[in-house]
């Protein structure tokens, strides 16, 4: 199965295999009116199979999100057909409206303008805690 | 503009700082009486309480300074839909400190982001409540002489109690302190304590059902109420309410050192045959609770 090479866009590579289509959701790339194609379990040499997001236009994406869902993924700028920066993700500090807390006790359950925030509290097992209840994000 | 969400907001050293200054402040109140003279101090509570709001009105007053505030949410612009962060702003101009309470959790620390001047949590949903902590370990030191070495029993409702969670984060960072913890499995520690807190500190901790089996290797027993306002079904609270009941009889084999604690209101958790009991600290502990307020506030107001 072939997907054509994009001349100007965003690619974002090496995505855990099943984890493309929460990163489609959470990119908000349905919204987009250009050409986006997502490929679930392709062929890989390292990874044995993994997921991929092609974006035919230089958008802004939210590099936490990706860093939030799979900080494996790379992420390839693309312009002219070329390869111009390719970066590692790392999982972020924050997350800001990214997710949102489902503790029904939280004060973002009932105050609709606050913006729901999620700290990183542990690396190691990649936790995100809500700043106001603490409740685990799932 | 300093606040205090969580005991955790405090430094091991500000804690005990603020222990001397409490102590300081028992033998000589005298010193202390005019401190907070031109100062206000406003209680917004959005739930009801009794001990906690008197507690710092009463702290605020023996400093010399006034008191304003509403003492439920029907009384205040929330009635109206006003959000905490608006009544905050509005707040902080009226005072130069405030003590919130809130049934939600994380609304003092949206509070402490807006008012511009010191919020204190004094209580938030099931979450935190940093001056009770501070009340049981100023009763714990005076008790005690310090927190080394100690096996605290905590028990009742583990899950939502959140002066156990909060007493559990600051006792963690003493050394040594040993934890058993007793309630129904309904009612267990969360694991975001248990995990985040004991274990990640590597503190030695049981977790048992059984009360009586438990008493006698203890130095401290933290009582607490089953609360039915944390319960979205009322079966469930009716269920669990008398889990526990602290009496005479479960103390026969107790430590005769022991020091019974519970952050009040009890219900029925312990008989009032133990009130005589010379272990009995729980009226001590909201004495202290005045006097640990008292510390914080100058502390917070830059007074001290």
């Amino acid at each position: 199965m072939r997907v054509d090479a994009i001349q100007n866009g965003i690619v974002i590579d090496h995505i855990t295999a099943g984890r493309g289509m929460q990163l489609y959701d959470l990119l908000g790339l349905e919204s987009l009116g250009c050409p986006v194609a997502l490929m679930m379990n392709a062929v890989s040499g390292k990874m044995g199979r993994k997921d991929i997001i092609k974006i035919d236009a230089e958008i802004p994406v939210d590099l936490d999100v990706i860093g939030y869902v799979d900080p494996g993924a790379t992420v390839n700028f693309i312009r002219d057909g070329a390869l111009v920066e390719k970066r590692n993700i790392e999982m972020p500090k924050m997350l800001t409206n990214v997710i949102r807390c489902k503790n029904p006790r939280c004060i973002t359950s009932v105050e609709q303008e606050l913006d729901h925030v999620f700290r990183l509290t542990d690396v190691k097992n990649k936790i995100y805690r809500c700043i106001y209840c603490e409740t685990k994000a799932k | 503009m300093r606040s205090i969400n969580d005991i955790r907001d405090l430094t091991v050293d500000e804690i005990n700082e603020l222990i001397r200054l409490a102590c300081d402040i028992i033998d000589h109140p005298e010193k202390y009486s005019e401190k907070c003279r031109g100062k206000k101090l406003a209680t917004l509570f959005f739930e009801p309480s009794t001990r906690t709001r008197l507690s710092f009105e009463a702290a605020m007053y023996e400093l010399g300074g006034n008191v304003l505030g509403f003492s439920e949410a029907q009384s205040s612009s929330a009635a109206k839909g006003e959000s905490v962060a608006d009544t905050a702003r509005t707040v902080g101009c009226y005072a130069d400190i405030i003590a919130m309470r809130h049934p939600k959790e994380g609304a003092p620390f949206v509070a402490s982001q807006h008012a511009g001047v010191p919020v204190i949590n004094a209580g938030d949903g099931g979450h935190n409540h940093p001056t009770q902590t501070l009340a049981d370990l100023l009763t714990i030191y005076r008790e005690k002489g310090g927190f080394e070495n100690l096996t605290v029993g905590l028990c009742g409702d583990l899950k939502f109690g959140r002066t156990v969670h909060s007493l559990i984060n600051a006792l963690a960072r003493y050394s040594n302190v040993r934890f058993v913890l007793i309630s129904p499995e309904e009612l267990k520690v969360p694991s975001y304590v248990k995990k985040d807190v004991i274990q990640k500190n590597g503190l030695p901790y049981v977790q048992t059902t059984d009360l009586e089996a438990a008493i006698p290797e203890l130095d401290i027993l933290y009582m607490t109420r089953v609360q039915r306002e944390r319960f979205f079904n009322e079966e469930d609270y009716l269920r669990l309410k008398d889990s526990y009941i602290l009496d005479p009889k479960k103390l026969v084999d107790a430590k005769e050192d022991l020091c019974i604690m519970h952050p009040l209101p009890r219900v029925n958790e312990i008989s009032v045959a133990i009130d005589k009991d010379p272990r009995a600290c729980y009226f001590k502990q909201v004495l202290n609770g005045k006097y640990m307020r008292m510390a914080l506030m100058l502390k917070l107001l830059e007074l001290a």
